[in-house]
């Protein structure tokens, strides 16, 4: 009789290959990246064939130090998690199928999970889920509201009608010339700069909790081009600052907006751009003063990773969820249908 | 030996489980559908038929291109993992080398080829030399207007072999005339079984190092090597 709960994970959506293993839910006991970037950097972003092309060169690799380094064997495994969407068709289904090969060989169950539910169960890698939350969902191809009532059922209140807020970030780096992935140099810039330029917030209705980050994007760009006629400069940092402060004043607001109407006992940051500390930083100083709990995630558990794809798989495993041998890599995978 | 030989690198999707020189189960179809949703249950089908379990295996072989790079992936993937997790050997074959087969005992060469568009071929000749059937050109991507011009100056019989032929067949006739003869529908699919045995007589490989033969950059790699030289 196997004493504890272990879930092998696997993620490869986009441009990381990834391998965990979680004991009992919470538990990391390995959490292997191995990060594809310094290759998609000279295409100045994620090419599909060639993020396919390393997650197969790299997936057995992982595969054997996250075991390595977790001092288990496939002997003391439970049930074998995978991201089965949404995310790049061809990476996930080098996860997908290399998952199904090792559930096969070994006799255990397999366990799907959506990329964004692991986002948010990274959050129970840190602390205990108290329901009903909020968890804001935050990276290059999302950005969503979800309530969350129990384990297991996602209600997305919000979303983006067009451009995700990592999206705005990566186009808007590019006007920068800053280097791929934008993110993150933004946000550095940021840090040393004044929100001194007047860009728009696109607030939509009154009682909407979507997003829309194109114009703000379109805004950027004229804003450095007519400068530019005009001969004059304008400071990078600022531009980043401006540019920032839009982007979080709505994801905030919004966020906070939904905790109150909601009624939720706590709210969850998630996904890559939860790195940004311009926005856990506005998060932390917005929720000081209310009543909801505010959980943020490590950095090590925003970017993609497999720990968050167990932890989610845990309570999957935990409700009954299993795939089939027909499991597929399914790019737009609903997450209400979760 | 027991073996599992999976390919799915282009539209025919065979499973052949073998043990010795006994081919004890082959499962092939030639459809447009999805390789990543079938091949998984079909692997579990035929060995659950066989009544043998994935650790009984001692090889796992898969076809390793060239060919659909999305279709390739899938087999060489599950052959990957079950081999490092069971710790058993592996072994991957030239696609076009299994499809060969089908011509083995044909006195003249064998031309295997998979559509590689635009006029593209992926192909590769093979015969018999040194009393062995083997590759006499290597595999490789080309226009088919090159290697038929290469083809002929051969000045002997060649059997073409693929299920993209039709869309190629005018031109290597024009080209080729009586030097070329086509084989018939059963021809064109290639054998899983051809697949575990010429992977039973290779050379394990090394299993973290395995990789595809896409015989082709991503074509994104191409341009940026492009502008790299500018």
């Amino acid at each position: 009789m196997k004493q504890d709960e272990m879930i092998l994970a696997i993620e490869t959506s986009c441009d990381e290959t990834a391998v965990a293993l979680v004991k009992n839910g919470t538990e990391i006991m390995a959490n292997v990246v191995a990060s594809q970037i310094e290759s998609h950097k000279r295409f100045g972003g994620v090419v599909p064939e060639v993020a396919s092309r390393h997650h197969v060169e790299q997936i057995t690799v992982v595969m054997e130090e996250a075991l390595q380094m977790a001092g288990v064997t496939m002997d003391d495994v439970t049930a074998v998690a995978v991201t089965e969407g949404p995310g790049l068709v061809g990476a996930l289904l080098i996860g997908v199928n290399a998952a199904k090969a090792l559930a096969f060989a070994h006799g255990l169950p397999l366990v799907p999970v959506h990329h964004i539910a692991g986002h948010i169960y990274a959050n129970r890698l840190i602390t205990e889920m108290k329901f009903p939350l909020l968890a804001l969902v935050v990276s290059g191809g999302h950005t969503e509201l979800v309530l969350m009532k129990e384990h297991g059922s996602f209600e997305v209140i919000g979303e983006t009608r067009d451009d995700a807020a990592g999206e705005a970030y990566d186009k808007v780096a590019r006007t920068l010339n800053l280097p791929y992935p934008g993110g993150p140099h933004i946000d550095r810039l940021a840090q040393d700069g004044a929100p001194v330029l007047n860009l728009p917030r696109a607030w939509l209705e009154a009682d909407s909790y979507d997003f829309s980050f194109s114009g703000l994007k379109s805004a950027v760009i004229n804003t450095v081009h007519n400068a530019a006629q005009r001969g004059e400069t304008i400071k990078p940092e600022d531009l980043a600052a401006s540019f920032q402060e839009s982007v979080i004043d709505v994801l905030v607001e919004k966020t906070a907006r939904a905790a109150r109407e909601y009624d939720v006992k706590q709210v969850l940051l998630a996904g890559g751009v939860a790195a940004n500390k311009g926005l856990r930083a506005a998060l932390e100083a917005k929720f000081s003063g209310l009543p909801q709990e505010l959980a943020i995630p490590p950095l090590y558990l925003c970017t993609d990773n497999a720990a968050m794809i167990a932890a989610a798989g845990s309570i999957a495993y935990q409700k009954g969820k299993r795939a089939d041998w027909a499991l597929n890599g399914v790019p737009g995978l609903d997450l209400e249908a979760q | 030996m027991k073996a599992l030989a999976i390919d799915t690198s282009n539209l025919v999707m065979g499973i052949a489980v073998v043990d010795g020189e006994k081919v004890i189960g082959e499962y092939t179809t030639n459809l447009k559908k999805n390789h990543s949703i079938r091949v998984m249950p079909a692997i579990h089908d035929l060995m659950k038929e066989m009544n043998m379990k994935p650790a009984e295996l001692d090889r796992i072989i898969t076809a390793k291109g060239p060919g659909s790079y999305t279709g390739v992936r899938i087999g060489v993937t599950i052959a990957k993992t079950m081999a490092w997790t069971l710790n058993k050997d592996l072994s991957g074959v030239s696609s076009l080398e299994v499809l060969a087969q089908n011509g083995k005992f044909f006195s003249g060469y064998v031309c295997p080829l998979f559509d590689a568009r635009r006029t593209q071929l992926y192909t590769g000749l093979y015969g018999f030399e040194e009393d062995r059937f083997q590759a006499v050109k290597e595999d490789r991507l080309v226009l088919r207007s090159n290697w038929l011009d290469e083809l002929k100056r051969l000045e002997k019989r060649i059997l073409f072999l693929g299920n993209d032929l039709d869309l190629h067949k005018k031109s290597i006739l024009e080209e080729l005339g009586d030097q070329a003869v086509f084989g018939s529908a059963a021809d064109h699919n290639p054998r899983p079984s051809e697949l575990a045995r010429i992977g039973i007589e290779k050379e394990p490989e090394s299993v973290h190092h395995f990789v595809p033969s896409y015989l082709q950059l991503a074509e994104a790699e191409v341009n940026w090597l492009a502008g790299q030289k500018k």
